[in-house]
């Protein structure tokens, strides 16, 4: 384990670390040097596999299954300005129930809101089954003070939402200031867990943001080190959103860290996968990377909104033979 | 085996016998002269008859590892004038001889590869240097060997400086003039250039002797090869001043290493020796048995040949014909990215 | 997250991946082929030999078996069509028809890489991403050469050489034949080519293709036969140049064959090329070059990645991922677009590999694959790596041409690059580290015509390729490439 042999402890002050079997006061110093002494990762090498993995071809049986996988693994978004009580009961409807005609088509993951529309959703939800998830810490650009942000945290968690996502502070992480990251990851975690509750907690990195693949493989360790539940690529407010290679990425690192740590940490990328044709090459690469462990919804979530439709129209392709269109699925 | 064994001994004996004698002369010759000036006052000199001075006469040797050693077999032969007047007597190299020069050809191969491409054109250049120097005696020998008029004499020096200063010219250039930067269809960075292939054995033409040498030696070296080279014959002469040249030219011992003798009783040893990498085949008469059976030879490790042309003029603008033989292409990828 | 272990069970069933094959019915296969000779399919008079499809050991045709007699007619063919037609010809025009060859190969892509895949035992996967498009591109790169030969930097007046006989072998059948037969016709020269024993029907399809495009009749001639006819084409006193592509051992034979001649010749041959990893590589995408060094075309590379030299401080770890690895390798069925290692070429290359596996394990070298069930017909291997090896053991430097991996280890760079060089053969290299420096200075120490810097296993027409040592002479591809085609 990296961690439990080295203790860096800082002049201004420590980070705690949590979630790990040690607890660690790391600075930025200390954390650099162990997130910078991970393998690098080479850009051309990772994009080659990640559309080696694409090319995988999925038929018949093994694709109806991969199609129902998929839907399971949604995190049906809206997290627009213009979102209302309607709306999000609409879409809580279509979650539970996407095919209403189809009992055996099963219902999303979560419905993924901003913290003012929990309430409505977890009543919506009530009796599903479904997780209501909230996104939290000044979402999308995580730029509002500490204290804020934890606010933000606890009443989505007081409202009752399931998860959190959360957005790293990346000017802290490209200015080199992990000791700060980690902290505020440190902190929205303890947040997840105001009144009793226990909030999974996904940490997002928006790796569009972060520009090279080493950032991505660093802020994927510093997240699981601070504590992250999941750890998922994008807000989906910038572009680049979830791409294979990234995402690719981020399951070698949770594959990493449990054979080190043991700890098994989920995967979310959010963000331009509309396609069930991409959703699949996202199953094969889980199931080739980290392995089949991670394909389910407790480990492994699509943030999508346009997804699903998608899914369902290459749903009923392989049940009925023949291609149906969009009006023939439900638009909430 | 006995023969053998007696040549051993001669040839290790005088050394060692040298070996234990310099230091304590130079120990003496420090001591003793001034010691002879003080205690007992010279003799006034008598006038002695003018006698004529006998000449001190060049043991031609080999040239192996920067170093002059005579044949381990202790063999020699007469190279006579083409009038038939005696020369010299030159050292009729082995097959331990080739054997010995391409192990010195190896070792030196990797360093001389090593120098920078500018370095090994100085050293080129000063081989030229020191030839113009030794300009009259180059002309002699060749007269006397190939037995034309010192004019010609001259004339082929000068046209074998002159191809040593253009080889030299080449160092730093064959790398821009031979490799290439290739635009591969994907995110990769790609570049090609030429190395040296190691160590080449050439077969030296019998005529014209210093310019024929030169036209394989310098080619095969400029690119970072080391060579063994047969100078056969009567080339001895020139051959064996040549090797004087370049021990005085900063060029590394090892790189050239020259052989005299028999080029049919050296050339199989070398065409078979795996741990030579190409062969040219320069004095070997085209089309006859002895070339094809050393390039059969040298099929068993696949050396690079460059086969012997008839009638090939030495004279002639040589091109790269005979440096890209003996060059490798070597392609490199690596990928581009962030 | 209580069901969560039964949905991961559910999950292992579900990524059994169905079988996905590509049809077979794109490719028209007749029950026997003729010599393409003159433009025309013609008997041999040397009788005939069977194609199999290594997958299933069924017979995929019946194939012409051309013998000295069809020898002497190819090359009295070729010489007509060199003399009359093709060294005549302006590189404009010619330039025309290589690319018009390129464009059908683009065009029966599709068919070539099935039939390629039957032929051979290939993964389609890799007949359709690699071998066919690299073919097709090799032909359009020399295509645009035609017409600038004089402005390749070669000699102020560079001319054809005349007749080339060209011997390829069974691992990439299409793409050799494109790497012998674009330059050749791109410098004016014209082709006697044999393709392999084993894999005859791509080459057989070209010679369809020459047809579509109207390349003049004799401009390309195809023999297909064995041993002896390859011989007879190389030694063929009308024959001005010899290329071959095959074992450093085939290679030496024909370089003693043509001894004493005039002949130019050029030889890709073996090789035992060392994979270094350092410790600071980039591990996961050195375990993917790893990966694709040894088992991309089942090991049947010249260039294969076939010894991984790997820094002491990262052997265990790197050995353990590259066993994860492997165990989502999938063997079996080369139409299946799934499947990642087909069939081995032949059953005398299986008994090849099994001779050197079951010495590596004699030798006591340690060999693991990872579990995977081997269809019961068709000539398969599982991919294999052998740890605990030494330079001492034979699969640490004898070429074994298959899916086998040799684990050897190093400590300091001067101890990689000295075991890496430590070989007869020259062809290539694979280097892994994150230091610049060091990436310079190791691509500069080995002794190998190809160094893949933290990559691995990839061509390109316009890339030189070929060896030092006993890996052969002469360069394919790119602006070197023409040099082999061309007096200068």
């Amino acid at each position: 384990m990296i961690g439990k042999t080295c203790h860096f402890t800082s002049e201004s002050g420590t980070a705690t670390v949590v979630g790990v079997t040690a607890q660690l006061a790391l600075d930025d110093a200390g954390l650099r040097r162990l997130l910078h002494g991970l393998p690098p990762a080479d850009q051309v090498g990772a994009d080659a596999r990640a559309a080696r993995l694409g090319t995988r071809s999925i038929k018949t049986t093994a694709k109806a299954e991969a199609l129902d996988l998929a839907v399971r693994m949604v995190d049906l978004t809206t997290l627009e300005g213009a979102d209302t009580p309607g709306k999000v009961r609409a879409l809580c409807a279509k979650g539970a129930h996407p095919e209403p005609n189809q009992p055996d088509c099963p219902s999303v993951a979560a419905i993924c809101v901003y913290g003012d529309m929990v309430a409505t959703a977890k009543a919506a939800l009530a009796g599903t089954g479904i997780k209501v998830a909230s996104v939290a810490t000044a979402f999308p650009s995580g730029r509002a003070p500490l204290a804020v942000k934890l606010a933000d945290t606890a009443a989505a968690v007081e409202a009752g939402a399931d998860e959190i996502d959360m957005v790293i502070d990346r000017g802290a992480f490209l200015a080199g200031r992990y000791g700060a990251v980690a902290e505020e990851i440190a902190a929205v975690k303890q947040a997840c867990r105001t009144g009793g509750h226990d909030a999974h907690l996904k940490v997002i990195l928006e790796t569009g943001e972060l520009a090279t693949y080493d950032n991505v493989k660093r802020a994927s360790w510093l997240a699981m080190l601070s504590g992250a539940d999941f750890i998922k690529t994008s807000t989906g407010k910038v572009s680049p959103a979830a791409t294979l290679p990234v995402t690719l990425l981020m399951l070698e690192s949770v594959r990493d860290f449990r054979a080190q740590t043991g700890r098994q940490v989920g995967v979310k990328p959010a963000g331009g996968i509309r396609t069930a044709k991409d959703a699949i090459k996202y199953l094969v690469t889980v199931n080739e990377t980290a392995g089949p462990d991670w394909l389910s919804p407790d480990w492994f979530r699509f943030g999508a909104s346009s997804l699903l439709n998608d899914l369902l129209l290459q749903r009923r392709k392989l049940a009925t033979g023949v291609y149906s269109g969009p009006d023939y699925v439900t638009v909430d | 085996m006995s023969e053998t064994k007696k040549a051993d001994a001669k040839k290790t004996e005088p050394k060692k016998a040298e070996a234990k004698k310099t230091p304590k002369t130079g120990k003496a010759s420090k001591a003793a002269p001034q010691e002879a000036v003080v205690t007992s006052p010279a003799p006034a000199p008598t006038p002695a008859p003018a006698a004529p001075r006998s000449s001190v006469r060049k043991t031609y040797k080999l040239y192996i590892g920067g170093a002059f050693p005579r044949s381990e077999s202790g063999r020699s032969y007469v190279v006579t004038a083409p009038s038939g007047e005696f020369l010299a007597n030159a050292a009729q190299a082995s097959r331990k001889d080739a054997r010995d020069a391409v192990r010195a050809a190896r070792s030196a191969q990797a360093g001389w590869a090593k120098a920078t491409a500018y370095n090994r054109g100085q050293i080129l250049y000063r081989i030229a240097e020191m030839m113009e120097e030794r300009r009259d005696q180059f002309a002699q020998q060749i007269a006397s060997v190939e037995g034309v008029n010192v004019a010609a004499g001259y004339a082929q020096v000068d046209a074998a400086v002159d191809r040593w200063v253009w080889y030299a010219g080449w160092s730093d250039k064959l790398m821009q003039v031979l490799g290439s930067a290739n635009p591969v269809a994907g995110p990769y960075w790609n570049i090609s250039s030429p190395e040296p292939t190691g160590v080449v054995a050439l077969l030296a033409p019998a005529r014209p002797t210093l310019l024929g040498l030169t036209s394989v030696l310098a080619p095969a070296i400029v690119g970072g090869n080391a060579v063994v080279v047969v100078a056969p014959d009567a080339a001895a002469v020139p051959a064996v001043t040549l090797g004087e040249v370049m021990a005085t030219s900063d060029l590394p011992g090892g790189v050239v290493n020259i052989l005299t003798g028999a080029p049919a009783e050296l050339a199989p040893w070398l065409a078979s020796h795996l741990d030579v990498n190409a062969l040219d085949l320069a004095g070997i008469e085209a089309g006859s048995t002895l070339a094809r059976d050393l390039e059969v030879s040298a099929a068993e490790n696949l050396k690079r040949v460059v086969r012997p042309a008839a009638g090939y003029d030495w004279s002639a603008d040589p091109g790269l014909a005979r440096v890209k033989p003996f060059l490798e292409t070597k392609t490199v990828w690596h990928p581009v990215g962030i | 997250m209580a069901n969560s272990a039964a949905q991961s069970t559910a999950a292992r069933g579900l990524f059994e991946y169905a079988p996905a094959p590509e049809s077979r019915s794109v490719v028209d296969l007749k029950p026997s082929y003729g010599l393409f000779v003159d433009g025309e399919f013609a008997d041999g008079s040397g009788g005939t030999f069977k194609s199999v499809n290594p997958a299933t050991e069924e017979v995929l045709a019946e194939v012409a078996m051309a013998d000295a007699a069809d020898v002497d007619r190819a090359v009295a063919v070729a010489r007509r069509a060199y003399d009359e037609v093709w060294s005549r010809m302006p590189g404009s025009e010619r330039a025309k028809y290589i690319f018009r060859i390129a464009r059908i190969i683009q065009e029966r892509a599709r068919e070539l890489a099935v039939l390629e895949s039957l032929d051979n035992g290939k993964p389609i996967r890799e007949s359709r991403d690699v071998d066919i498009p690299l073919a097709a591109a090799h032909f359009f790169y020399y295509a645009g050469w035609a017409d600038k030969l004089g402005y390749a930097n070669l000699g102020p007046d560079p001319r054809p050489l005349g007749v080339a006989g060209q011997v390829i072998p069974w691992n990439f059948p299409l793409l050799m034949l494109a790497w012998k037969v674009a330059p050749a016709l791109a410098c004016g020269n014209t082709v006697v080519l044999k393709p392999a024993e084993t894999t005859p029907l791509t080459a057989l399809l070209f010679a369809e293709i020459c047809q579509q495009a109207d390349l003049p009749p004799g401009v390309v001639n195809i023999l297909t036969g064995a041993g002896a006819t390859g011989a007879a084409v190389v030694g063929h006193p009308g024959v001005d140049k010899v290329a071959f592509t095959g074992s450093t051992e085939v290679g030496r034979m024909i370089a003693k064959q043509v001894a004493g001649t005039s002949k130019k010749v050029t030889l890709e041959l073996g090789g035992k090329a060392a994979n270094l990893v350092f410790d600071d590589a980039p591990l996961e995408q050195a375990i993917e070059g790893i990966v694709d060094g040894i088992f991309f075309n089942q090991g049947h590379v010249c260039c294969a990645g076939s010894r991984l030299l790997v820094q002491e401080s990262v052997a265990e770890e790197v050995v353990d991922r590259l066993r994860e690895r492997m165990k989502t390798l999938r063997v079996g069925d080369p139409l299946d677009k799934n499947t990642d290692i087909g069939a081995i070429n032949s059953a005398e290359q299986l008994a090849k590999i099994r001779t050197l596996t079951e010495a590596g394990e004699a030798e006591g070298a340690t060999r693991w694959s990872p579990p995977c069930e081997l269809p019961e017909r068709g000539f398969f291997f599982a991919p294999t790596i052998f740890t605990g090896v030494s330079q001492a053991h034979r699969i640490a430097h004898e070429e074994i041409f298959g899916p086998v991996l040799s684990v050897l280890t190093f400590r300091t760079p001067a101890e990689a690059v000295e075991k890496a060089n430590n070989t007869a053969y020259g062809l290539s290299a694979g280097v892994w580290t994150d230091k610049g420096s060091r990436i310079l200075w190791l691509a500069k120490q080995m002794r190998a015509g190809v160094v893949w810097a933290n990559t691995f296993n990839r061509f390109d027409p316009t890339s030189p390729f070929g060896g030092y040592k006993e890996s052969g002479y002469g360069r394919e591809g790119g602006r070197h490439g023409l040099e082999a085609y061309l007096d200068v």
